[in-house]
């Protein structure tokens, strides 16, 4: 029952747009987030522009990192309360299927306006004009990425003390290849251009190694949260 | 899987252990002092380094058992997740703080043959970059076996995390060294390729093997504690323990 | 006597919470149409026995069987004939009555499912159907959640203290929803303290089978 199973990644998916827009306060805060932070850098660094184009790409990419890593902290947590999240593992398709439709609507709701808002933040980073669009494919490569991974230490950390910050402290080791990578894609297209598609080619191929891994395994995760 | 029956297997493997413990102890002490003999004293100085070069004895081997510990660790608990062998449940959570402090050793020496090396104590050499993400990961490991009171519920959530660590450990290894080598001439790297001397690679193998032999005795010491801990309930340690007191 | 495989067969079960024992040797079979009332102190594992018996959990020994077949083996293809209401209601706050059933025929029934207007209708909640959930009473949210049962039309019901919030009246509503269940061949396992009264029902004390030295 192919259709079946397309037809129930489609309503996780919609259910999961329809919670979080009447919940618009959780989707917002993490955008806000990205915007404070990267604005809290010519604060403290001085806003002398080559200084600031410099260290733009890392201070976007970190900024994006953590961003993503915050809005993690809801990606299950209220499914998990209100015992969804339990019902979910009785359905009678395959978790691993459910929880990509679910991380996929999370990204739409967090990265991908993410992703869409860091021009604005690249003006006033005073990045390059020729390095935004790569800025932006980046980030709408690599956040997927993110969130995808994510995923398992939110899933692992349901119900647990601290899972805040824990899941902090577990992702971020993860995430330093997609951030080494991200920010090299944009400095590179800042700088002399040519090496940004290869940076870019390897974040595709992040992308497609977490599609393949992560949804099974925040199942398996979710499974043993839940048991 | 009858062999590793859940409730036989920890006592008996308790038992084996306790022997073994000595036996291993002894040989870990024999090879780090025959290993720090020929180190300190048999090995010539570096014509460029002199005698600083000789913390590699100590460094090299801890990185290379900071990276073997994760393996070991998370084959353990992968183990442990899919039979549902407590035994190696148990193996895995003991290695884990070995495996920590062998990374943590690995940073702090670096660090300090960082010193006379380059000027600084602390360089993003690609090999202590990818050590520091490395100790992240034990941490990360350690926090979540620490903070879900359910034994069973923390090794299975950690095995799943020490699986995602090992898929991860060589892209975050060859991305930190791609990155280094973008951002850093290639001269500055610790060990570069410079020709390893008979005369210093004896000495590097039975401290590689000392090292191994500790971790070996330590993790044996750690899950024989470990068991106890779990079957605290069971008559067996109950008898134990009374009988010791 | 061969081992009579019913519907639903549970042989020498054990659970554990954390390192202690709950309960140990237990063993019943259900055919269809039956149905149990599992009671038992406070601690017993009732609820880890249900979460056990509905796929959710492992237990430490023994197995249940399904139609002949082991459960941990037969995965999705369990779950998809088992309807699970337990302590947490399973209704998200922000979605209205209906939206919820709606979500869940979507996401939880292959191929037809009753119209949902109908099941919101028969638990009472009609009136309600177009505000989020969050806004319903401790019983009407209860009766919501167990409108799922009639959504799902799934041949097994695990049912944890359902009867939690519920007036007088809703409590004879769901009996007879439970009885009319076992007489279309269903299965049902039932905790609860509350007295209720379904024709046919059987009885099982846990405590008879709690923590016997191994």
């Amino acid at each position: 029952m192919k259709g079946g199973l397309l037809g129930a990644m489609r309503a996780v998916f919609l259910r999961e747009l329809l919670v979080f827009w009447r919940r618009s306060t959780e989707v917002m805060s993490s955008l806000v987030f990205f915007v404070m932070v990267t604005t809290l850098f010519p604060l403290a660094v001085g806003p002398e522009r080559r200084e600031l184009a410099l260290i733009a790409p890392g201070v976007l990419w970190v900024a994006a990192l953590l961003a993503t890593t915050l809005s993690l902290n809801h990606l299950f947590a209220s499914d998990y309360q209100d015992g969804s999240l339990e019902q979910m593992l009785m359905s009678p398709y395959p978790l691993s299927a459910l929880v990509l439709a679910k991380v996929a609507a999370h990204w739409v709701l967090t990265g991908l306006p993410l992703a869409l808002l860091s021009p604005l933040l690249a003006i006033q980073l005073a990045l390059p004009m020729k390095a935004v669009a790569t800025l932006v494919i980046s980030l709408v490569l690599g956040t997927p990425t993110l969130t995808l991974i994510g995923a398992v230490p939110a899933a692992l950390t349901l119900g647990v003390r601290g899972g805040g910050v824990l899941v902090s402290l577990l992702v971020l080791p993860l995430y330093t290849p997609v951030l080494i990578f991200g920010a090299e894609a944009v400095a590179a297209a800042a700088g002399q251009g040519f090496a940004s598609v290869a940076h870019l080619s390897l974040l595709g191929a992040f992308l497609a190694l977490a599609l393949t891994f992560a949804p099974w395994a925040s199942a398996a995760a979710l499974r043993v949260s839940l048991d | 899987m009858r062999f590793l029956h859940k409730y036989g297997a920890p006592k008996r493997f308790y038992r084996l252990a306790g022997r073994l413990v000595p036996w291993f102890a002894a040989i870990t002490v024999l090879l780090f002092v025959s290993g720090l003999y020929l180190g300190l004293y048999w090995a010539p100085p570096d014509y460029q380094q002199g005698d600083a070069y000789r913390i590699m004895f100590v460094h090299v081997p801890n990185a290379w058992m900071s990276m073997m510990t994760y393996v070991i660790m998370a084959a353990f608990a992968a183990t442990g997740y899919v039979w549902n062998v407590r035994l190696a449940d148990m193996l895995a959570k003991a290695s884990a703080p070995l495996g920590a402090s062998f990374t943590l050793t690995a940073l702090v020496t670096g660090s300090l043959w960082g010193k006379p090396m380059w000027g600084t104590w602390w360089v993003w050499d690609a090999r202590l970059t990818s050590e520091l993400v490395l100790f992240f990961l034990y941490i990360g490991y350690m926090a979540l076996q620490a903070s879900i009171d359910d034994p069973q519920r923390a090794a299975r959530a950690s095995a799943i995390l020490a699986v995602i660590g090992v898929i991860n450990i060589p892209i975050i290894h060859y991305s930190v060294y791609w990155w280094h080598t973008l951002h850093q001439p290639a001269s500055l790297t610790v060990t570069g390729q410079p020709k390893i001397y008979m005369t210093m690679l004896i000495p590097l193998i039975v401290m590689s093997i000392a090292f191994l032999f500790f971790y070996l005795t330590m993790l044996l010491v750690r899950v024989r504690s470990e068991i106890l801990l779990r079957e605290r309930h069971s008559d067996w340690v109950r008898k134990l323990v009374g009988a010791a007191s | 006597m061969s081992d009579a495989e019913g519907l639903l067969a549970v042989r020498a079960l054990a659970c554990v919470r954390g390192d202690r024992p709950l309960f140990a040797g237990l063993s019943f079979t259900l055919e269809a149409g039956e149905a149990l009332h599992i009671r038992g102190p406070n601690g017993l594992g009732k609820t880890t026995l249900l979460r056990a018996l509905c796929g959710l959990s492992r237990p430490a020994r023994g197995e249940v069987r399904w139609r002949g077949a082991r459960v941990s083996d037969l995965g999705e293809e369990f779950t998809a004939e088992v309807a699970f209401v337990g302590h947490l209601n399973g209704i998200q706050g922000d979605l209205t009555a209906r939206e919820n059933l709606e979500m869940t025929k979507r996401i939880f029934v292959r191929g037809a499912a009753p119209d949902v207007r109908a099941v919101l209708e028969r638990v009472g909640l009609k009136a309600q159907s177009a505000r989020p959930a969050r806004y319903l009473s401790q019983g009407q949210k209860r009766r919501l959640a167990l409108a799922r049962l009639l959504v799902l039309r799934r041949p097994l019901w695990v049912l944890d203290e359902p009867f939690t919030a519920l007036d007088v009246q809703s409590v004879a509503q769901l009996s007879s929803v439970i009885a009319e269940h076992m007489e279309g061949g269903g299965v049902a396992l039932v905790v609860s303290h509350q007295a209720f009264t379904v024709p046919g029902i059987r009885d099982l004390e846990l405590a008879h089978y709690g923590k016997r030295r191994a």
